[in-house]
């Protein structure tokens, strides 16, 4: 019976062809605008959380806080306040730190072999290798022993080694370093694009001691960067630096801390909330366009209604019941809709497909999307056909019999 | 014999705001099971509006119609299509077969309404009513290949396939030549033959004399009840 309606719909439907695709392509639009959006958005935030995860979701960063002047903050990192000492107030007051590293940054010339490459150099502790989960290719890396003798050695990243040294192996070459000759000791592995876009293997790593005297001349740690064991332990991790932090600093109760923590994991809750409000907003301009695929089923059906007012007398005339013929109608909207709204899923894999090849963009397209999707475009059907139908099955059998 | 259709003071009013149209009034009518009844009349006497009332169609505005004894006159729209499904075999002047649809197809439609009694096998009793008609070859012609005569022996197979108690034509031959209604009329007699109660709507004499018992309405009344004589 069921089979039997189904069949008779579909021929129906079938009868006029092309105002049948220009009817279904409204659907056809809105399904697949709806998947592609939904897919390209949850694709970026994926691609976002892994991008953030790769820099680590249980490191601590600490910077300098913002100074103010009369009510004006300065910016990040205008305060001194983070000093050499600190490193080991946190080694031992801070027990849930498993790594803890500083880090000075340089910007400086680096020369060997002919060439020269302006990088950033960054002077750390060996602690940052387990920080920043990050291996060396080949050689070795600085030990504590060279951060406390400040030894001019370095290990270049993947693109400065690439730069200066080409295929060459650069491990035990002489390399300058602004105006000081240094030893490359090893090349670490490579990293690839940062969450923030920047190439995190276009740089020089020191002895954070070499660093501090011999190329920033500051007297202060820019950051400080450390690790927990895992994630769970980032919050009492915190408290417990702040509180070794502020004894440190001789910092009394009513004054603020003179120091900024923060997390990957706030990084990632922020960049994460932003995608999803994209993908909202996105998915929320194609849920319009299949309302107006929506209305344009209902227009058609309407005229349908009109067109086969005799067919519908003759039904009538034969013993259909309203029911049945509102029945009929409202299962040819429906079978519109779904076939509609499965090309559309069809065209919607297809274009994610492309996306991911061509442009290179990250797309999802999960079952949940796509059965919302498609379940969502015969509810269209049933919602704007219910209407046409209604009407068809209320005609009165003699008049429409008389229709021409 | 039991009468398969009884009317007693039936009426019909079309309220038309100002004016209020007349088209049967009174009507007393009793028809027999087996009986071959034509209807006749100028063209606004209320035969097509008595048509539509045995047909179940329409309603009454007063009186009583009794069909198969059930009293019909006062059956809501859903109760009245299936009786038009379980009862009544319907013929039309312009055939009314779903164009773009085959020939069996068509005469397999009715099967899908009934109801209460649902057919054991819709395919079969189709073919069964096809041959009935003398057309069982053009199975899967479409009515726009089919000449007049052929649709309409295809609409009559379609009536039949529910086995009707009553067949309603309304000018059934009013679309064909005269060669091919006589062939109609050969059908219709035949049916009659083996039990089917008949009730034609003809304005053309000749077509009239096949039947059995011819009524004439004018006004709204029957004037004229009288056996043909053979």
């Amino acid at each position: 019976m069921i089979s039997n309606l189904l069949s008779t719909a579909f021929r129906n439907i079938m009868r006029n062809r092309m105002r049948t695709l220009l009817t279904m392509l409204g659907i056809i639009i809105g399904v697949a605008a709806v998947i592609i959006m939904v897919g390209i958005g949850k694709g970026a935030e994926a691609d976002i959380n892994s991008r953030i995860k790769s820099l680590g979701t249980n490191v601590l960063m600490i910077h300098a806080a913002a100074m103010s002047s009369k009510g004006v903050h300065q910016g990040a990192d205008s305060r001194n306040s983070l000093k050499i000492t600190d490193l080991d107030v946190l080694r031992k007051e801070a027990p849930r730190l498993i790594a803890v590293s500083g880090m000075v940054r340089s910007s400086s010339l680096v020369v060997a072999n002919n060439k020269n490459w302006s990088t950033s150099v960054q002077g750390v502790n060996p602690d940052y290798q387990t920080i920043k989960d990050w291996k060396v290719q080949s050689g070795t890396f600085f030990s504590d022993r060279d951060v406390r003798t400040a030894r001019k050695v370095v290990v270049l990243g993947k693109t400065v080694a690439k730069e200066i040294f080409g295929d060459e192996d650069p491990v035990g070459k002489k390399i300058r370093v602004g105006k000081i000759p240094c030893q490359v000791i090893g090349i670490m592995a490579e990293k690839g694009q940062s969450g923030m876009g920047d190439d995190q293997d276009d740089v020089v790593l020191a002895p954070l001691l070499t660093v501090y005297y011999r190329f920033s001349g500051e007297n202060h740690l820019g950051q400080i960067l450390a690790s927990t064991a895992t994630m769970e332990e980032m919050d009492s991790a915190e408290t417990e630096v702040t509180r070794a932090l502020r004894k440190a600093h001789r910092l009394a109760a009513s004054e603020d801390d003179d120091f900024d923590i923060r997390s990957q994991s706030e990084i990632m809750q922020t960049a994460t909330s932003m995608s999803k409000t994209l993908t909202l907003l996105l998915s929320a301009i194609a849920a319009v366009s299949l309302l107006v695929g929506g209305i344009g089923i209902m227009n058609i059906m309407l005229v349908s209604v009109t067109e086969r007012t005799r067919e519908i007398g003759i039904r009538m005339a034969i013993g259909a019941r309203g029911f049945d013929i509102l029945v009929q109608f409202l299962l040819e909207a429906v079978v519109l809709c779904s076939l509609g709204g499965a090309i559309g899923v069809g065209i919607a894999a297809a274009t994610c497909k492309a996306v991911t090849k061509w442009v290179g963009m990250a797309t999802v397209l999960d079952g949940t999307t796509i059965a919302m999707a498609f379940a969502f475009s015969a509810v269209v059907g049933v919602f704007f056909g219910f209407y046409p139908a209604r009407k068809a099955s209320q005609l009165n059998p003699i008049e429409a019999l008389r229709y021409e | 014999m039991p009468a398969v259709i009884s009317m007693r003071n039936l009426s019909k009013v079309y309220d038309l705001g100002e004016t209020q149209v007349h088209a049967l009034r009174s009507v007393n009518l009793t028809i027999e099971a087996g009986e071959y009844v034509a209807i006749m009349g100028p063209s606004g006497s209320g035969k097509s509006t008595l048509m539509n009332i045995i047909g179940c169609l329409d309603k009454p505005t007063s009186g009583e119609y009794c069909l198969l004894d059930r009293r019909v006159d006062s059956m809501s729209r859903n109760e009245l299509a299936d009786i038009r499904s379980e009862v009544l075999g319907f013929i039309f002047q312009g055939f009314n077969l779903l164009s773009r649809t085959s020939t069996l197809e068509n005469v397999e439609l009715p099967a899908q309404y009934l109801r209460k009694k649902k057919l054991a096998n819709p395919r079969g009793r189709a073919l069964d009513a096809l041959k009935k008609v003398g057309l069982a070859e053009r199975l899967h012609h479409v009515p726009s290949q089919l000449s007049g005569g052929q649709q309409q022996r295809v609409a009559i197979a379609r009536a039949l396939v529910n086995q009707p108690a009553v067949l309603l034509a309304d000018e059934p031959t009013g679309n064909l030549d005269s060669a091919t209604s006589i062939e109609i009329m050969d059908i219709f007699k035949q049916l009659n033959d083996q039990g089917i109660t008949v009730v034609m709507v003809t304005h053309e004499p000749d077509i009239a004399a096949y039947s059995k018992r011819i009524l004439v309405v004018r006004d709204g009344c029957i004037i004229k009840d009288e056996a043909v004589r053979k």
